[in-house]
């Protein structure tokens, strides 16, 4: 079987797995809407206090930046993610390795299987209430929304490369839960999931910049709003690219590492 | 006159079961889990439970232990009427569930022992001596320090029951307490559980799906079918009214009296064949109150049924030892499916 | 008190085992302090680019923020177990709490206790040392009894809200998720100023369910500001009415929930 056709069928079952959870699904576009509710006045009195217009961002388009991250928090993954991390704890991994398929492309197509789900239930959501509460700024042509949903997708790809460095950490850490909680805080801190990186003091940027965490979230969002157009967004979309690409090899290396390890000293 | 320890009337307990239909529609149905159960237990006597999966026996305790609500009719446990007096009931009974644990699960034995001392307010050395006695006669001792979950079945299940009778219940409550269990670790259960009633006078009610159980600890049976009542008396007239036979297989050493050296059978006979004895191997025809019915391998394997209560697997063991050298012993049981469908073709 | 003895006979055991393991249990520490901080992260940053939202300065938000995050902290270690209820329902130990003579809901916070959040309670006193200072209170008895009353009412208040919460998974079928946006969607909105919220929803987080009650109201008066339209600073004085009528609610509410639990059956 042509590889291309066997990582389809590792998101499509991705997919699926996702889809089957109904009930949560709808209860957590409940809650997304919810912290839209919230997050969104929050930004929007910032904006006020700042005299209106605060790095680029007026009341509505602060608003608009609320709502959007509540939008795509859930197909990127930004919470915790132990799969892998308990697979190679039970050494169930050893069972993985041995199938005759690339193991971290197949956990990728599964994950993006997992976020083609979950972007409509959990994304349109909190964007129809945001429409109706406090009006979205969002943009009028097509080629925003293009570039924005490869930057999304590209989000996933990110976030899914360090959800899987992280968890490569099992290996050689036998309590993971400390490398887990350090992870999301620095996505939580630096991604601009709760206020825009545009707003980070020079130093916290500067932090942000050397990470690949804004290109989870505010890269894609930035995008969708149409705040960052044209050749900037190509810029943007190639900054995700090289991120991706980097921590990805970089889990390949340490994944070799790590089964070395496994093999040498027995799972 | 005292009041009975279980006091049943009319007891019922109906569940809606909702199903998808086509894509849209649920069809639900009422599903009778106990219809009209009415017997009464007195104080000190031991009864038995049984039926088959799915028949209601979990569900009768739970209402009988306050942890289901009846739909219809009245259930009282000492005294009391376990849904609304549930804690003042909790104090007179220990339940076991045998798939399920009381103890606390990652913390050592010792620990849920403790705790449960504290929980029904047991002064120190009552508990202290109490658990003493427990653990002693329970052979507990040498995993008091190890967290439950890392017990075997077996353990488990001696410490759930020493838990049940820390505060020295009036009612012991068990709920397939032998499932899982190898046959040594289940008569080793079987005789502490007499030998504490015989000490306390402690009732008991035991749901269980395995006849040994019955005939060892209980006086009385309750078979329940689908949710009612089908037999209620002693389980030699339940063996009376099915004509269930038990049966003891015995493997033997050819030749009368044990010179058989070398006659090694495999364990795992071939298809019974009547009949067709080898030279040598005895002759098991006409031992009191049983009847041969199969004799496997040239008769190194032979079956014999008998009916409970006219004999016991000892008797006819012994009388078959007194033939001929025994290399191994089973014992085959009628099951409770077998039991319960003979009781309905009887009636 | 003899009727504490066998919920503590449990509860030291579980402190127990949570202490056993330092480094572990260091490291779970300093992972719950790393999220209060992460939090008010986000405070820092919107103070570096505005020096007032919702009416108050950056020293006034903080005090919101902390006593809010210190509030529910607390209320986390002590009941915040409860929402383990779901696990319980399904493996039957439940039933188990059913079969000994004490309270199902008592056992149920009892159960175990989250040692490890005291990491944020820690970020939340060490913002409230550094702030308090620098807040312009008038300080008299009256401010100090405030300061020390109002996590703890808000602890009080945050602990009925997850009684509420554990409550609902008796009818909900993987309920928790639901329950989470009031649980931390009411968390979040207890750590800002409700002033930069519009009326509908002031009055929701106010009166529905009582955010404002555990932090800002209660700081207004601290702080001798008055409060937003419909909820003024007075309104703080409240705070423990609210924490009443919030566990009659929850109470109400568990009470239902086990009585539809043994109604029903599993």
């Amino acid at each position: 079987m042509n590889p291309l056709r066997t990582y389809v069928v590792f998101a499509a079952l991705g997919f699926r797995r996702y889809s089957a959870y109904r009930l949560a699904t709808a209860a957590g576009a409940f809650t997304n809407s919810v912290f839209g509710l919230l997050r969104a006045p929050i930004t929007m009195a910032v904006i006020g206090a700042a005299g209106g217009e605060l790095a680029g961002y007026g009341a509505l388009e602060g608003a608009t930046y609320a709502w959007l991250t509540q939008a795509v928090l859930t197909p990127v993954n930004v919470w915790t993610w132990n799969e892998l991390a308990l697979r190679i704890r039970s050494g169930d991994i050893a069972v993985d390795l041995a199938r005759p398929v690339d193991l971290q492309m197949t956990y990728l197509a599964g994950d993006l299987g997992r976020a083609a789900f979950q972007v409509l239930p959990r994304g349109l959501p909190p964007l129809l209430v945001g429409a109706l509460v406090t009006g979205l700024a969002l943009p009028t042509t097509v080629l925003p929304y293009v570039l924005g949903l490869i930057a999304l997708a590209l989000g996933v790809c990110v976030s899914f490369a360090c959800r899987w460095l992280v968890n490569l950490a099992a290996f050689w850490l036998v309590e993971l839960r400390g490398v887990l909680t350090l992870h999301m805080v620095a996505v939580g801190a630096l991604s601009g999931l709760t206020v825009p990186v545009h707003w980070f003091p020079d130093w916290l940027a500067r932090i942000a910049a050397a990470s690949p965490f804004p290109s989870m979230v505010q890269a894609p969002v930035d995008l969708l709003a149409g705040r960052v157009q044209g050749i900037e967004a190509l810029g943007v979309i190639g900054v995700q690219v090289a991120w991706f690409l980097g921590v990805l090899l970089l889990g390949r290396v340490v994944l070799a590492r790590g089964v070395r390890r496994l093999v040498v000293q027995g799972g | 006159m005292t009041e009975p320890i279980i006091d049943v009337a009319g007891l019922s307990r109906d569940f809606t079961v909702r199903a998808p239909a086509g894509r849209l529609r649920r069809t639900s149905r009422t599903v009778h889990a106990v219809h009209d159960l009415t017997f009464s237990v007195p104080e000190g006597a031991a009864v038995g439970y049984i039926g088959a999966n799915g028949a209601g026996k979990s569900t009768t305790i739970k209402m009988l232990t306050g942890i289901l609500v009846p739909t219809a009719g009245t259930a009282r446990t000492c005294g009391k009427e376990p849904h609304r007096q549930r804690r003042e009931l909790a104090r007179e009974i220990g339940v076991v569930f045998g798939q399920r644990t009381q103890l606390w699960w990652d913390l050592p034995l010792h620990e849920s022992f403790r705790a449960l001392a504290a929980i029904h307010r047991l002064p120190s050395d009552r508990a202290a001596r109490r658990q003493a006695e427990l653990v002693d006669r329970l052979d507990l001792g040498e995993f008091l320090d190890t967290p439950v979950r890392q017990l075997s079945l077996g353990q488990r299940i001696r410490g759930e029951i020493a838990a049940a009778l820390l505060h020295s219940p009036r009612l012991l409550v068990l709920d397939e307490p032998t499932i899982g269990l190898d046959v040594l670790s289940k008569e080793r259960l079987r005789g502490f559980l007499v030998e504490e009633r015989a000490a306390h006078g402690t009732s008991l009610l035991l749901t269980t799906h395995d006849m040994d159980d019955v005939q060892r600890l209980t006086e009385r049976i309750l078979v329940v079918d689908h949710g009612q009542m089908a037999f209620d008396g002693t389980l030699a007239g339940l063996v009376d009214r099915v004509g269930a036979q038990r049966v003891v297989v015995v493997d033997l050493l050819g030749g009368a009296h044990g010179a058989g050296a070398g006659a090694e059978v495999g364990g795992a006979g071939g298809a019974g064949q009547a009949g067709g004895r080898a030279a040598g191997v005895p002759d098991l025809h006409g031992i009191p109150g049983t009847e041969l019915v199969a004799v496997e391998a040239d008769g190194l394997r032979q079956r014999l049924a008998f009916t409970p209560g006219l004999t016991t697997a000892a008797e006819v063991i012994a009388a078959v030892a007194a033939r001929a050298t025994v290399r191994d012993v089973a014992i085959e049981e009628p099951d409770i499916e077998d039991v319960v469908r003979r009781l309905y073709l009887s009636q | 008190m003899a009727d504490l003895a066998p919920y503590r006979a449990v509860l030291s055991s579980r402190i127990r085992s949570q202490l056993a393991y330092r480094r572990s249990f260091a490291l779970d520490v300093a992972g719950s302090a790393g999220v209060g901080l992460l939090e008010f992260l986000s405070v820092y940053v919107i103070f570096t680019n505005v020096t007032e939202l919702g009416g108050l300065d950056f020293a006034g938000v903080a005090l919101v923020f902390a006593f809010a995050n210190l509030g529910f902290s607390l209320a986390d270690i002590v009941v915040g177990h409860v929402d383990a209820l779901p696990t319980y329902l399904r493996s039957g130990t439940l039933d188990a709490f059913l079969l000994r003579p004490l309270s199902v809901l008592g056992q149920l916070v009892t159960s175990d206790v989250q040692l490890r959040r005291l990491g944020r309670c820690a970020v939340g006193v060490a913002i409230l040392a550094v702030a308090l200072p620098q807040a312009g209170i008038d300080w008299g008895w009256g401010a100090a009894l405030l300061v020390v009353a109002i996590p703890l009412v808000g602890a009080v208040i945050f602990a009925a809200v997850f009684v509420a919460a554990a409550a609902a998974q008796f009818w909900l079928v993987d309920g928790a998720e639901f329950t989470n946006a009031f649980v931390y969607g009411g968390s979040n909105a207890a750590s800002y100023p409700t002033s930069v919220f519009t009326t509908p929803l002031r009055a929701a987080v106010t009166f529905v369910l009582p955010a404002a009650f555990t932090a800002y109201l209660p700081t207004l008066l601290l702080l001798g500001e008055p409060g937003p339209a419909w909820t003024p600073a007075w309104l703080g004085w409240f705070a423990p009415v609210a924490a009443v009528v919030a566990w009659a609610v929850a109470l109400t509410g568990w009470k239902a929930g086990l009585r539809h639990y043994t109604g029903t059956g599993s």
